[in-house]
């Protein structure tokens, strides 16, 4: 029955595909890429990898089609046509997908309890979890302990990206914020009284929400990405409905551009405390008195670091984008 | 009374299943953006409370029913004001509904 | 009995998707859209209990408040698009 509603889904999946690429206008398509988002987190939660669907449903449909149509008042929004029909890239594409399915006759089926992932990697990091880190989200053991490089990599490509956002798009907190005119468009969704009375109501609820995603990580489906995404478009929902002016004045260029970068720091500063505190770089036992609670307290801060890194890279690229289209 | 939760449970989840269904069916065969918008929003609501209701019969006194509640809650206030915000904004772009002569008048 | 929900819910999110394809003008598919988010919170809840994981239902609370951003940020952005340009057919 699961499968049945996976295949459905993905059925579904490859329409929407179609409908993005067939699109000549690009509204149409950043729209129709906010429906597949949502399709691939609920396929994500079918096969049970509920990390990921989080993560997915907030940043790919909620975030993403954001930025993506704030991207698009900036440029043209129709697709320039194909100047004639090319062959090569159809024979290119036919051949490689038909490679990637005869691969995929050798993969093993899904669940099968013979695979070699579930009678190696699997049981070693399910048995040793809970003698070593002892949270019940193994997901973020493993992405807060065990593979804490990786993590920390993935920090530095969100900064990274944040920085890069900041160096295209030339920062308005040089000029301050009396350049934002009181235009329209810098008055949001100020004139209509019902979204605002209710996002009003919502926006701290929303953030709420997202700390107690941060928080809860250890415990379910949670953790510094998906916590920085809501609590980002908690602010998002603020800037949206009382405009960018007081939203910039809530929370400034200043504030976000100090989150991106103590998020990192703070990350890199637990693994260097680890080498001050006698162990390797990364290394959380020997944060406190017995190892397990320093793993607790190190799984903590680096969440902490990952939150505080998203949710100033996302509000920065959301008022790099939205901030600008107002000065044309 | 396991049965009557039971029997309760079963005929939300079925009325909540129908609506959702009928408003997609809306959705797709109504003339109108303003008509699709009608059909598709008032069942949305509609479908939503009484799917969750049912689930909360089901999961009974617990942490998913709180959860489950403040679902509902807040689909409630957000699903009439994201309604709302899209016909007021398909107005103000100058979308207007096409009038319509009724067979009555014709005849 | 989840059942029944789930193919309910799965069949309408089909035909949203189908209105999302379909819709001349823009708001056809941004309704399309917000119809489309309102079934996948009602999925992940029924689904949550059809695999009997409540502690799942974190993901459909927070996909009900990002579903309402979502719209509401779509209607700004295409208000002031529409302003600018004068034409609703997308």
């Amino acid at each position: 029955m699961v499968t049945l509603f996976g295949v459905f889904l993905l059925t579904l999946l490859v329409i929407t595909a179609f409908g993005i690429v067939r699109a000549q206008h690009l509204f149409v398509a950043v729209m129709l890429s906010g429906i597949f988002s949502l399709q691939m987190a609920a396929i994500f939660f079918i096969l049970d990898a509920a990390d990921v669907a989080l993560t997915e449903a907030a940043v790919g449909a909620g975030v993403a089609t954001v930025l993506m149509l704030g991207a698009l008042a900036l440029t043209d929004d129709r697709e320039r046509g194909p100047k004639r029909h090319r062959w090569a890239p159809i024979v290119v594409v036919s051949l490689t997908t038909l490679m990637v399915i005869y691969a995929t006759f050798d993969k093993p089926r899904l669940g099968d309890p013979e695979a070699p992932v579930h009678q190696h990697v699997a049981p070693w990091y399910l048995e040793e979890t809970p003698q070593l880190i002892d949270i019940p989200n193994v997901v973020t053991a493993i992405l807060a302990s065990f593979r804490g490089y990786d993590t920390l990599g993935e920090l530095f490509v969100i900064f990274t990206a944040g920085i890069g956002v900041l160096f295209l798009l030339a920062n308005p907190s040089k000029r301050g914020a009396r350049s934002l005119l009181p235009s329209a468009e810098a008055e949001g969704l100020r004139h209509h009284l019902v979204p605002r009375v209710v996002g009003r109501l919502l926006v701290p609820f929303i953030v709420l929400f997202g700390l107690y995603v941060q928080f809860h990580g250890d415990y379910g489906p949670g953790g510094g990405f998906q916590a920085g995404a809501l609590i980002s478009a908690g602010f998002i929902l603020y800037a949206l409905i009382e405009g960018e002016g007081t939203a910039l004045r809530a929370m400034s260029f200043r504030v976000l551009r100090a989150m991106i970068a103590g998020g990192a720091v703070l990350y890199v500063g637990v693994g260097i405390a680890g080498m001050l505190f006698g162990g390797n770089f990364l290394d959380y036992s020997v944060l406190a008195d017995n190892p397990i609670a320093g793993q607790h307290l190190g799984i903590l801060l680096i969440e902490a670091g990952v939150g505080l890194t998203v949710t100033g890279t996302l509000l920065t690229v959301f008022h790099a984008f939205a901030a600008r289209e107002q000065r044309r | 009374m396991e049965y009557a939760i039971d029997i309760a449970s079963w005929l939300l989840l079925i009325a909540g299943g129908v609506f959702v269904f009928i408003g997609g069916v809306g959705a797709l065969r109504m003339p109108d953006f303003y008509t699709r918008m009608h059909a598709a929003s008032l069942t949305d609501t509609l479908g939503t409370i009484l799917i969750l209701l049912g689930i909360i019969l089901q999961a009974g006194l617990s942490l998913a029913a709180i959860k489950l509640a403040a679902i509902t809650v807040f689909l409630l206030l957000t699903c009439p004001t994201a309604a709302y915000a899209l016909a007021n904004a398909a107005r103000l772009s100058g979308l207007t509904p096409e009038p319509r002569v009724s067979d009555a008048e014709e005849s | 009995m989840y059942f029944a929900a789930t193919i309910a819910i799965l069949l309408t999110m089909s035909l949203a998707l189908a209105r999302a394809l379909l819709g001349p003008t823009v708001f056809d598919r941004v309704l399309a859209v917000n119809m489309f988010g309102t079934k996948t919170v009602l999925l992940l809840s029924v689904i949550a209990f059809l695999y009997g994981r409540p502690d799942f239902l974190d993901l459909a609370l927070a996909y009900a408040l990002i579903n309402f951003i979502g719209v509401l940020a779509v209607l700004k952005f295409v208000q002031d698009y529409m302003l600018r340009h004068q034409d609703t057919d997308l």
